[in-house]
C-alpha cells in the first residue's frame, strides 16, 4: 500500500518539472521583447530596463530557468509587479473565496448529479430518463457565464433574492450572508458538472444493473431497495470516483470565469486582472500553484480509489 | 493463387463497404444524431449566409442605438447601433471556424501522439508525462494563460485551446492503439515485414478512428463554449470582432435595460454546443458503444 503511494508520488516529480518549464516558457512566448510587452507601449526606456533587471530577463535563458527552479524549490512563486506582494500571499488572500465557491458548488453537484444519473438509469427509457438526459445535455451545453448574467438579472435584480455580486467572508458576516453571496454562483457553476456527472453515473449504473450479481440478488428475494442502494449503487460509485479529479478540475476552471460574472474576489479574478495589467509574474506564479495543487489532488483521488475499489492495486 | 488473393481482397473491400453503409444507416436512424446534425447544418448555413444581410457587422449608427428587436432589426441593435442579427451571424462564422480548427488540430496532434506512444514504448513515458503536465492545470486555465501570452487574436485562441485539449485526445487514441497492438493481425503484419510506420498508420490509427471522431466532436463543442468564455474575459479575438463572447461582454453593462444584446448570442452559443454534443452522443452510440446514451 505505502509502496504504491510512494511510487505514485515519484511519478508526479517529472510531471511537476515539465509543468514548471512550461509555465516558465509562457513569459518567453510573449511576442517580441517580454520586458517591453510587460511595460506596455507607453513606457520609457528606463522603465523597460528596470523591469528587465527586476525579472532577470537580461540574463541567459538557462540561468533564468535554473533560478526559476531554485525559487520554486524554496516555495517562492514570484513577486507580483502590480500588487507589491508575493504571488503566494496574493493567492492565499483570495484562496478562501475560490475554495468556498468550489466547495459549495461541489456540495450541490455531487448529490444532484449522482442522484439524477441513478434515477435515469433505474427508470431507463422512461420519461424520467428522458427529462434527466435533457437536463444533463443542457448543463454541458449552456455557457455558464451567460446563465450567470441571466440569473443575476432575474433572481437578484428583478426578485431581489440574492445580492447581485460581491463576497461576504464567513468571519465577517456569519453563515447566512456568506452562504447567500455564494449559493447563486455555486449553482450556476454546478450546472456543467451536474450534466457531466449525471451522464457518467447513468452509464455506470446501467452497466452495473445488467450484471449477474444484481439478477442473483433479485432472484434470491433481496428487496428492491437493498438491491439498488447496496449492491448496484456502491458499484456505480467506482467509475464515479475516477472522474472526481476531473470534476474538481472543471469546477475550479469554471470558477475562474464565474468569479468574473459575480465579482467574487477569488483566484480567477486575480488571474484575469493579472492578464489585463500585464502582470505576467503573477499569472505564472498563480498557474504554477494551481498546477501543483492539482497534481496533489489527483494523487489523493487515486489513493481514495484504492479504498473504494480494493481490486485496484499499484503494481 | 493470385486470383484467389484478389477474390479475398475484393470480398474484404465489399465487407468494409457494407459496414460503412450499415454505420451510416444506423446514424440516419439515431434520434439525437439527426437532431444534432440538423442543428449544426442550420448553424453552418446561417454562418455562410451572413453576407446576405447586406449589412456591415461593424457599421455603427448612433441614431439607431439600443433598438429592441423589431422588423428591421430582428435581434435589435447594440450601444453603437450595430445590427445584432448580422453580428450574431458573423459570430457563427468565427465560432464555427475556431471550433473546427481546434477540433482538427487536436485530432491530428492527439492522434499522432497517441499512436506514437502506443508503438514506441520508450517514447511513451516521455510523451505521457508531457501530457500529464499539460493536464495538471484545469484546461480553461491553461488556455487562458497561453492565450494571454500569445496575445488577443483568433489564432492564439485556436492554439491555446488545441494545446489544452490535445492531452485527452492523445490518451484516448493511445488507449485504443494499445488494445489493437495486442491483436493477432498486428503480429501477422509484423511477421510479414510491415514497418512501424505502416503498422501505425495502416492499422493502429484506422482502428482508433471511431473514438477519435467521437472525441473530436466533443472537442468542437468544448471549444465553442471555451472560446466564448475567453472572449468574455477579454482574451479572445479583440473587439470589434463580432465574437459571441464579445457581444455578451459588451452587452452586459446594458443588460438591465437592453436585455436583447446579450440574449441572442447566448442562445447561439448554447445551440451550437447543443448541436455538437448531440452529434457526438449519436456518433458514440454507433461507433464506440461503451457509453450508451440511448437504449
Amino acid at each position: 500500500m505505502y509502496r504504491g503511494i510512494l511510487m505514485r508520488l515519484s511519478q508526479a516529480v517529472p510531471v511537476l518539472l515539465i509543468f514548471s518549464v512550461m509555465v516558465f516558457m509562457l513569459m518567453h512566448l510573449l511576442p517580441g521583447d517580454p520586458a517591453l510587452a510587460i511595460a506596455g507601449p507607453e513606457a520609457s526606456p528606463e522603465a523597460v530596463e528596470a523591469i528587465r533587471e527586476q525579472l532577470g530577463l537580461n540574463r541567459p535563458l538557462i540561468v533564468q530557468l535554473l533560478e526559476w527552479f531554485s525559487h520554486i524549490a524554496v516555495g517562492n512563486f514570484g513577486e507580483s509587479l502590480t500588487l507589491k506582494q508575493s504571488v503566494v500571499s496574493a493567492v492565499a488572500e483570495r484562496l478562501p473565496v475560490t475554495l468556498s465557491l468550489s466547495m459549495v458548488s461541489l456540495l450541490v453537484t455531487l448529490p444532484v448529479g449522482i442522484g439524477l444519473g441513478v434515477v435515469a438509469a433505474y427508470w431507463r427509457n422512461s420519461w424520467i430518463d428522458a427529462c434527466v438526459m435533457v437536463i444533463a445535455l443542457l448543463g454541458v451545453s449552456l455557457p455558464g457565464f451567460w446563465v450567470g448574467i441571466l440569473s443575476v438579472l432575474y433572481f437578484s435584480v428583478s426578485l431581489g433574492w440574492f445580492p447581485p455580486s460581491g463576497y461576504m467572508p464567513l468571519t465577517e458576516g456569519g453563515f447566512w450572508p456568506w452562504f447567500s453571496s455564494l449559493i447563486q454562483p455555486a449553482i450556476v457553476l454546478a450546472l456543467f458538472q451536474i450534466g457531466f456527472l449525471a451522464r457518467i453515473t447513468r452509464s455506470a449504473m446501467l452497466d452495473v444493473l445488467d450484471q449477474d450479481f444484481i439478477r442473483t440478488a433479485r432472484a434470491k428475494g433481496v428487496d428492491e431497495w437493498t438491491t439498488v442502494a447496496k449492491h448496484a449503487f456502491r458499484n456505480t460509485l467506482i467509475p464515479v470516483v475516477t472522474v472526481l479529479g476531473i470534476t474538481l478540475s472543471l469546477l475550479v476552471g469554471g470558477s475562474v470565469v464565474i468569479e468574473q460574472v459575480f465579482a467574487l474576489p477569488g483566484i480567477g479574478r486575480l488571474i484575469v486582472q493579472g492578464i489585463l495589467n500585464r502582470d505576467y509574474p503573477l499569472v505564472q506564479g498563480t498557474m504554477l500553484l494551481f498546477g501543483f495543487a492539482f497534481v496533489v489532488i489527483n494523487i489523493l483521488v487515486d489513493i481514495i480509489y484504492t479504498f473504494v475499489d480494493p481490486r485496484v492495486r499499484y503494481g | 493463387m493470385a486470383d484467389a488473393t484478389a477474390t479475398i481482397l475484393a470480398s474484404g473491400e465489399a465487407i468494409a463497404a457494407r459496414r460503412r453503409f450499415r454505420v451510416l444507416r444506423k446514424l440516419l436512424h439515431h434520434r439525437s444524431f439527426m437532431v444534432g446534425f440538423i442543428i449544426v447544418l442550420v448553424m453552418v448555413i446561417a454562418a455562410l449566409a451572413a453576407p446576405l444581410t447586406g449589412v456591415d457587422p461593424n457599421r455603427m449608427a448612433i441614431r439607431f442605438r439600443f433598438r429592441p428587436p423589431q422588423e428591421n432589426w430582428w435581434f435589435g441593435t447594440d450601444q453603437f447601433g450595430r445590427d445584432l442579427f448580422t453580428r450574431t451571424l458573423y459570430g457563427a462564422q468565427l465560432s464555427l471556424w475556431i471550433g473546427l480548427s481546434v477540433a482538427v488540430l487536436t485530432g491530428v496532434f492527439g492522434a499522432a501522439i497517441g499512436v506514437l506512444s502506443a508503438q514506441f514504448r520508450r517514447l511513451d513515458s516521455l510523451l505521457m508525462r508531457v501530457m500529464d503536465a499539460l493536464m495538471a492545470a484545469p484546461a480553461i486555465l491553461l488556455a487562458i494563460g497561453l492565450g494571454a501570452a500569445l496575445g488577443p487574436q483568433t489564432h492564439s485562441v485556436i492554439i491555446a485551446l488545441a494545446v489544452a485539449y490535445i492531452p485527452r485526445t492523445a490518451r484516448i487514441v493511445r488507449a485504443s492503439a494499445l488494445v489493437t497492438r495486442e491483436l493477432e493481425f498486428i503480429e501477422a503484419a509484423r511477421v510479414a515485414g510491415a514497418s512501424s510506420m505502416r503498422i501505425m498508420f495502416k492499422h493502429l490509427l484506422p482502428n482508433a478512428a471511431g473514438p477519435l471522431l467521437v472525441q473530436s466532436t466533443f472537442v468542437f463543442a468544448y471549444a465553442i463554449l471555451a472560446e466564448a468564455a475567453l472572449s468574455f474575459l477579454g482574451i479572445g479575438p479583440p473587439p470589434p470582432a463580432p465574437s459571441w463572447g464579445n457581444i455578451i461582454a459588451e452587452g452586459r453593462q446594458f443588460a438591465v435595460q437592453s436585455w436583447w444584446i446579450m440574449l441572442f448570442p447566448g442562445f447561439a452559443i448554447s445551440l451550437a454546443a447543443l448541436g455538437m454534443n448531440l452529434l457526438g452522443d449519436g456518433l458514440r452510440d454507433v461507433l464506440d458503444p461503451r457509453l450508451k446514451v440511448e437504449g
